[in-house]
Order: structure tokens, then C-alpha cells, then sequence
């Protein structure tokens, strides 16, 4: 990427110039594996968050263990933005996703009784298939149909709840079975975070992943490729919101209790904004903001409402000032060094 | 019984053209230039704290606030396309974001500083009542007829008769085009940001003495305005003025007939019906390929 | 299977009477043709004469105000714009648009993806890249060179076409469409890729090719079709079509 300035000193221009690191291409093919420098190089971007996030809770006191919790939950809801964002599909609802997943879990488990071992897979899998259901004629239209629905019906179903009382209404349901141990807590949603950071990650970058971000870019590209990308679509919806609906159903065993503010718009703002000043394209970044803005939000919690009014000014200057957000900067700084070089005119 | 029902048709009528009334700057930028500002809501309520506190802090007559705090709403609809808008440009889906949370932080700033209570409103015109087929109706709710009704009607002239309307409309449809043909898309832009928030400023004026001032209402004119436009078809005029009677009166039948925790769901339902069997809306222009993606 | 040799009699492309009206335009009016394997037609025309709404006609991506297709024998009129993809027809685009981040090769992957060719390539991770690279290969980006691995944005409109005939290749469908291939080329460029075409049509692939270059079109056509105003107005070998006087007529009027 180049910078073109001219120097009102002299008529000569610059230009920034944007040179690989000398480890990076060192380490680019089987060099890789001749010296441990190398290696560490490649691997430390892997390491050291996965080594972090499992020390995480261990050295973390009670409080900030259950902001712990909160973190990897909007990681997640990120997680899941990031990959329909991939695909060409902006959420602005992604508490449809955990308010769901929330509730089937509640459900479950209030009236029917069933162990959390249950259903939180149940609510996983079926909170995804309901929610690809609802939203499956949205697919077929303009990406902006999508933001609007997904913003409208988490506000429709709490006043659903409201009005039809069902479901515990505006009380909600109480009372739930958490889970065996903190530490199972801990570590289940870290493993969740992880194996989604990792495993979609994977996803995104194979052919897979190319079609899906093929179909952002230039739909009928795809389709004239014989590709039905509403299939690819709804796929892809499938996998964001049983990740969503995971995460709503296992904070319905942290707290045990499911109501109404499950479908409340921190739900769909934080995880946009996390991916929006972490890095929008990389689930690494959608990862990071949620490590900077929850517990950012915790320490402010102290200026309540004030809390959303950061969160949309975060969103808009970092949607207009730095698009490609705090990971894809970091990445940059690690993998090359840019400096400017005098062009003779 | 009779009386009811006439009731519920006059007020019918009375939420229509307030739907009308707040889809109408929405429609102008978003439908018509095709720039999506989801600030809409926070602009409504924004101008209505505005005239509010040049009303008891400045201690301006009400008209004077009102007509003051349209011109900086309007302005501020410029701003946040120079500022905000124009780096994002063409990207609607960053538009989206960017406005929206521009939106939210206006709202949420309202809401924490505690611009929440009954005390916060705007006064009425006039405080008369006048008895139509039976039922009282306040002269306000007249005068957001008439108004409303004004409103719409130039709109329509403009963006069908006026150089400016038609190179609105000529953006949106096709940007390049326009571009060859002289017009300063940039400058068109920017032009119906500011109308569609002044325009919000107008609908805020009128309709707030109804009630009072409340953040969350923000959110309610955004979504509103966008199941107006949607079901309406973005873009037609035509289409906001049939699109609001039809959720205004279901609106109001549900409320009279079946219960008020309804009304929000019927207008979201019909969004999602609209959705599916005909996504240009009623009187949408059939844009094939751009409607199905 | 050999241009001239057993040829089916039934054609591959029957297009009846269609027709696509705009509000008050008439985009298309009445188009009647038919196409045969290894026959390679021609559409030609003034500009706005309806030459690529009747490829957006043909591949689906546009309803048709009447008339229909049938296409192997199947009325494809209704059909949707990628399941005629998997029956075997492939288009380029006139405005090229490639992922232009990503390597050439790269670009490939998508069509490769199609499960058109599902049984082929056994959706090993790896194997489509080889696909990919042998396919450049074929339509010319030398593979010593490595131009296969450059990233789209730094490719020459030539290379770049030459990467949309080969995104249609690898699909290996029955009717090829290429919407203005030769724009932007220059006459080595085209000399370049004729070639290519010719064997595909040896090969038995029915082609229609949409140009504003006659010289070059004329060289390998069979059979040209003239549009004017969405109408047809002439059908046949290219020498026949060009001394017709409402050809020239129509283009005249516009050149």
C-alpha cells in the first residue's frame, strides 16, 4: 500500500513503502522449520492467545472471572457477526441468536427439567435451525433486507413476551440448574471460544470459506458458477447462530435465569462494535475487540447508560477512521515495516 | 359501538398521516438517494429535546425554538454526511453501521443524562378539542393532518417535478449515470441527508406535543419509518402514503379491537409478509436483480 | 466429437419469441433463434440494441416478459440462473469483476467449487489448486513465468479475460456465452485467444459470442445474428449478413 505526499519543501514526492519483515520471509516455506526463531515467529500469533485464554481464569480473581465470562460470550456473538459479515450479511440482531438460544435452554430445562449437559447442545443445534428458518426469506434479498429484520424481530419478540406473558413474560423463568462447577464454566466457554476461533478460522480460509466470501463480493460471480448461494447462505446462518444460540443458552446456566433482556440491544451492538475496532474479515480481531471492550465496559460501568453511547461512537469512528481495525493494524506491524522513500520526480 | 368504531377510523386516519409524516425524510434519503441513514430516530428525537431546552432554557417563544432547531438538525444532517457519511460511502452496509451507531449515541446520551419525565414536551398549537363523528380530536391532531398532508403533497412535487427532486431520485438509481450527466452526487447527497433530517425535525415539531420526549420513541420512529419505506416500497412516495394508512389502521384496530401489546407486533409482522411475497414493496419499482440478490 | 461429423439433430439452444419489455422499453422484441453443437453464433448490434439482456435471458438472471427457452430439450424459461449452470452453460461478464486481492489461481477455486464437477474433484483439500493452475495453463498464463500466482490486480485486461474464459472452462459446460470477450484487447491479445475458442468449438461446445469486433468475430463465426432495437434483423453466415441493406441501415445510424 502506497502513500503518495508531496513535500511542499521540495518538488520530490514520497511514498510509503511496505517491505515484508525479514523473519517473515524467512519463515515463508520449508524454511520455516530450520531455525526455532522461525517457528516461534510463525506460531507465537497461535500461542500466545491460546495459552492465555486457558491460563486466563486460573489467575483471574472471582469478580473478574465472571467478567471472564461475559468476554468469551461477546467473543463469540463477534464471532458469529464476523462470519455472516464474511458472507455478505450484516446482523444487526445477533441477540436473536442468544435471546433463542437463551430461551430454548430455559425452556428446557425450567419445565421439562432437562440437565444442562442437554441442553445446551439442544439449544445449540435447534436455536441455529430456528433461527436460519425465520431468516430464510430474507436470504434471497439485498443485504440491507437482512440488517433491518434482524434488527426489527429481537425487539418484535420482546413484545411478544410482553404482551402473551408466555414464558414467564416480563419476569421471565428462574430457578435454573447451573452448571456443575465454575470451573466447568470457566473452561467449557473457553473451550467453545477457542475451538470457534480456531476451527471457523480453518473454515474461512479454505475453498469453503472462499465461496462464502466469493458471494460478498460478487454474487452473481457465484451464482454463474453454478453455485446456489442461497444454499451457501443458509449455511453459513446456520453456523453463526447455533454459535449465538450457544452462547445464550450457556448464560442462561451462569445466571440461571432467562427473561426478556436476553433480546436487549447490548446483545447486538457489543459484538458489531468488538468487530468493528478488532478487525472486521478476521475472527482473531472480532476476538480481540470483545477482550478490549468488555472488560473496557466493566471498568466504565460506573457511567451506566453512558456504557452504549461508547459503544456507537466506537462503531463510527472506527467504521470511518480505521476500517480494518486493531488486529489487521497489529498483523501489519508484525508481518512488515513501512517507511517512507524519496521518489525522484 | 358505533361510536368506537368511528372513533377508531378517525384515529386511524390521525396515526396514518404521522407514520407518513416520520417515513418521509427517511424516504428521502434512504429510498430516493439511496443513503442509508439509520440516525433518523435519534435525529426526531435529537430536534425535539432542541426546541426544547431553546424553549425553557432560552426562554424563546415555542415557534422560534421549533424553527431554530429544524434549520441545525438540518445541518447536522450535513455534517454527519461530510464527516461520517462520505468516507463510507457506497459501502451501504457501513453506512448502515456508522449511522446507526452515530444514532445510538445520540439516544443513549439523552437517555443517560436523564432527559427522561413528563416534563420534557413540547407545548400544542393550539389547546382546543373539536367532536368528529363522535369522538373527541384535539385541533394538534388536526394540525398534523394538515401539515402532514402538506408535507407529503411537496414532496411529491419536488422529487417529481424539481431539477434537484429528479437527480435525487437520479442518484439512486443509477449513480454512475448520474454522474455523467453532471450531477454533483457528492453535493445531491449531502442535500437529502440534511432534507430527510429536517424533515424528521418537522414530524418531531408536530408530533411530540402529542406526548412527550422519550429516547426509546427514537428508536420506535426508525423502525417505523423503515417498515413504512419497506412495505411501501423504498423510493415512492406513492408507496409511504399507502404503506401508512395500511399500518396505521391495523395499527389502530389492533389496539381498539385487541390489545395495545399488539400494535408494535402487527406493523414488524407485516414487514416480515411484505418481505417475502413482494420485497419492492407495494408500489417499488421492479428492480430485479438489485431486489433479489 | 467433431464439428460437422454426427451432429444432433435437435438443437442445443431454442430461444421462441422472447421478448423483455422495461416499463415502456422494449429491450427485446421477438427473438427467434436456434444454436447447434459446435456452431459458433454471433450477436452483434448497435450499443442498447438488447445484445446482453438477451444473455441475461438466456443464463436466467433476467425474466422474460414472454416467450421461453428450451435448452437439451428442457424449457429452462423459469429455471433459476444456476441450476442452468449445472445443466452445462457457462458466460463471462463484459465488466470483468475478479477478486483482485487474491492470485489468479485463486479466482479459479469458485467455479471449481461447483458441484458440477463435485465428482471430479473429490473435494480433496489441494487438488483444486493443481485444477486451477493446469486451466490457466491451457488459456495461456505461462506457467514458468508464474503469472498464475500473481494477485488480479496487477494482471492486464488481457490476462484478466483470458482468467473469465478459463473460470467458464472449468465448468466444462455445453454452451459457452461470452459476453465481449475482445473488449479492451488489443489485436495481438485477440490473435492470442482465438485460438483458444477455435479449439473449444472442435471440441463440439456450441458458443455464442456477443462482439463489437466483427473483423475478429467474422473470422470464426459460422453464423451471425444482427439485433437492432431489440429485434432481430438478419440470421446467417457473416459474409450474407454484412451486405444486407437493413444492417447497414442500422449501423449507419449509429456509427
Amino acid at each position: 500500500m502506497e502513500n503518495a505526499e508531496l513535500n511542499p519543501k521540495s518538488l520530490k514526492k514520497r511514498r510509503k513503502e511496505r517491505i515484508d519483515r525479514g523473519i517473515k520471509i524467512r519463515s515463508n516455506d520449508i524454511f520455516a522449520v530450520c531455525s526455532w526463531r522461525e517457528m516461534l515467529y510463525l506460531s507465537c500469533p497461535r500461542l500466545i492467545p491460546t495459552v492465555g485464554i486457558l491460563l486466563l481464569p486460573l489467575v483471574l480473581g472471582v469478580y473478574w472471572q465472571k467478567v471472564y465470562l461475559s468476554v468469551a460470550v461477546f467473543a463469540l456473538l463477534a464471532i458469529s457477526w464476523d462470519i455472516l459479515a464474511q458472507t455478505g450479511m450484516i446482523s444487526l440482531g445477533q441477540a436473536l441468536f442468544f435471546g433463542i438460544g437463551a430461551y430454548l435452554s430455559g425452556i428446557a430445562n425450567h419445565y421439562w427439567g432437562i440437565s444442562p449437559f442437554f441442553t445446551l447442545p439442544f439449544a445449540t443445534l435447534f436455536g441455529g435451525l430456528i433461527c436460519t428458518l425465520v431468516l430464510l426469506p430474507v436470504l434471497r434479498l439485498r443485504g440491507i433486507y437482512f440488517s433491518m429484520v434482524t434488527l426489527i424481530i429481537p425487539l418484535m419478540l420482546v413484545r411478544v413476551i410482553e404482551a402473551t406473558r408466555i414464558f414467564g413474560g416480563t419476569e421471565g423463568l428462574s430457578g435454573m440448574t447451573s452448571l456443575p462447577s465454575k470451573w466447568l464454566e470457566l473452561y467449557l466457554i473457553s473451550a467453545a471460544l477457542l475451538g470457534a476461533l480456531f476451527g471457523f478460522r480453518r473454515l474461512m480460509d479454505s475453498d469453503y470459506g472462499l465461496v462464502l466470501k466469493g458471494i460478498r463480493d460478487n454474487d452473481r460471480s457465484v451464482i454463474n458458477a453454478g453455485i446456489n448461494i442461497y444454499l451457501f447462505k443458509a449455511q453459513a446462518l446456520f453456523l453463526a447462530s447455533s454459535v449465538g444460540a450457544f452462547a445464550g443458552a450457556f448464560m442462561t446456566h451462569v445466571y440461571m435465569f432467562v427473561g426478556m433482556p436476553v433480546f436487549a440491544l447490548d446483545y447486538s451492538i457489543l459484538p458489531i462494535a468488538a468487530a468493528v475496532v478488532g478487525g472486521p474479515g478476521t475472527l482473531a480481531g472480532a476476538t480481540l475487540g470483545a477482550f478490549i471492550l468488555v472488560p473496557l465496559s466493566e471498568i466504565l460501568r460506573g457511567i451506566g447508560g453512558l456504557r452504549i453511547v461508547f459503544y456507537g461512537l466506537f462503531l463510527v469512528i472506527f467504521i470511518v477512521a480505521l476500517p480494518e481495525g486493531i488486529f489487521h493494524y497489529i498483523q501489519r506491524k508484525y508481518h512488515h515495516f513501512e517507511r517512507w522513500v524519496e521518489v525522484d520526480q | 359501538m358505533f361510536y368506537m368504531f368511528f372513533g377508531t377510523i378517525v384515529y386511524a386516519l390521525i396515526n396514518s398521516v404521522i407514520l407518513a409524516l416520520m417515513a418521509i425524510g427517511f424516504n428521502l434519503t434512504f429510498g430516493i438517494s439511496g443513503v442509508a441513514n439509520f440516525a433518523h430516530g435519534a435525529f426526531y428525537i435529537l430536534s425535539a429535546y432542541v426546541t426544547w431546552m431553546f424553549l425553557n432554557f432560552a426562554g424563546l417563544p415555542f415557534l422560534i425554538s421549533a424553527i431554530i432547531s429544524i434549520l441545525l438538525t438540518t445541518l447536522l444532517g450535513a455534517l454527519i454526511y461530510r464527516f461520517v457519511l462520505l468516507r463510507v460511502r457506497g459501502q451501504a452496509l457501513s453506512e448502515v453501521i456508522a449511522t446507526f451507531g452515530l444514532g445510538l449515541a445520540i439516544l443513549e446520551l439523552f437517555r443517560y443524562f436523564g432527559f427522561v419525565g413528563f416534563e420534557y414536551t413540547l407545548p400544542v398549537f393550539i389547546d382546543k378539542s373539536v367532536m368528529i363523528a363522535g369522538t373527541y380530536v384535539d385541533m394538534q391532531r388536526i394540525l398534523v393532518v394538515i401539515v402532514g398532508g402538506v408535507m407529503v403533497l411537496a414532496l411529491w412535487l419536488f422529487t417529481h417535478h424539481t431539477a434537484i427532486g429528479l437527480a435525487f431520485r437520479g442518484i439512486a438509481q443509477d449513480e454512475r449515470t448520474a454522474l455523467s450527466l453532471g450531477i454533483n452526487s457528492d453535493r445531491i447527497a449531502t442535500l437529502s441527508v440534511s432534507l430527510g433530517a429536517g424533515l424528521a425535525a418537522v414530524a418531531a415539531t408536530i408530533i411530540i406535543p402529542l406526548g412527550s420526549i422519550a429516547p426509546s420513541e427514537g428508536y420506535d420512529v426508525l423502525i417505523k419509518s423503515l417498515a413504512v419505506c419497506i412495505i411501501g416500497g423504498l423510493g415512492s412516495t406513492g408507496g409511504v402514503i399507502a404503506a401508512s394508512f395500511l399500518i396505521g389502521f391495523a395499527e389502530r384496530f389492533t389496539d381498539s379491537y385487541i390489545s395495545s401489546h399488539w400494535t408494535m407486533i402487527v406493523s414488524l409482522a407485516a414487514i416480515l409478509v411484505v418481505l417475502t411475497f413482494k420485497p419492492s414493496g407495494f408500489f417499488g419499482k421492479q428492480k430485479e436483480l438489485e431486489e433479489r440478490i | 466429437m467433431g464439428r460437422g461429423g454426427s451432429v444432433n439433430p435437435s438443437p442445443l439452444l431454442k430461444v421462441t419469441d422472447l421478448s423483455k419489455y422495461f416499463g415502456g422499453v422494449r429491450a427485446v422484441h421477438r427473438v427467434n433463434f436456434d444454436l447447434r453443437e459446435g456452431e459458433l453464433l454471433g450477436f452483434i448490434g448497435p450499443n442498447g440494441s438488447g445484445k446482453t439482456t438477451i444473455v441475461n435471458l438466456i443464463t436466467g438472471f433476467v425474466k422474460p416478459s414472454a416467450g421461453n427457452v428450451v435448452y437439451k430439450g428442457r424449457e429452462v424459461t423459469a429455471l433459476a440462473p444456476h441450476k442452468r449452470v449445472l445443466l452445462g452453460m457457462a458466460r463471462t461478464f463484459q465488466m470483468v469483476k475478479p477478486f483482485y486481492q487474491l492470485p489468479a489461481f485463486k479466482n479459479m477455486i469458485i467455479p471449481l467449487y461447483s458441484s458440477r464437477l463435485k465428482k471430479m474433484v473429490g473435494g480433496k483439500y489441494g487438488d483444486r489448486d493443481a485444477m486451477a493452475l493446469d486451466l490457466l495453463e491451457e488459456v495461456g498464463f505461462e506457467r514458468d513465468a508464474r503469472v498464475a500466482y500473481k494477485p488480479a490486480s496487477v494482471l492486464p485486461q488481457g490476462y484478466l479475460k483470458r482468467l473469465e474464459l478459463a473460470k467458464a472452462i472449468a465448468l466444462q459446460p455445453d454452451l459457452f456465452i461470452l459476453d465481449e470477450l475482445f473488449s479492451g484487447l488489443s489485436l495481438a491479445e485477440v490473435a492470442s485467444i482465438l485460438p483458444i475458442i477455435e479449439k473449444l468449438r472442435l471440441e463440439g461446445k456450441a458458443i455464442i459470442m456477443i462482439e463489437h469486433r466483427l473483423k475478429e468475430l467474422f473470422r470464426i463465426a459460422d453464423r451471425v445474428i444482427v439485433l437492432n432495437y431489440g429485434e432481430k434483423i438478419a440470421d446467417g453466415k457473416p459474409g450474407e449478413v454484412m451486405g444486407s441493406d437493413a444492417v447497414k441501415k442500422a449501423y449507419l445510424g449509429s456509427e
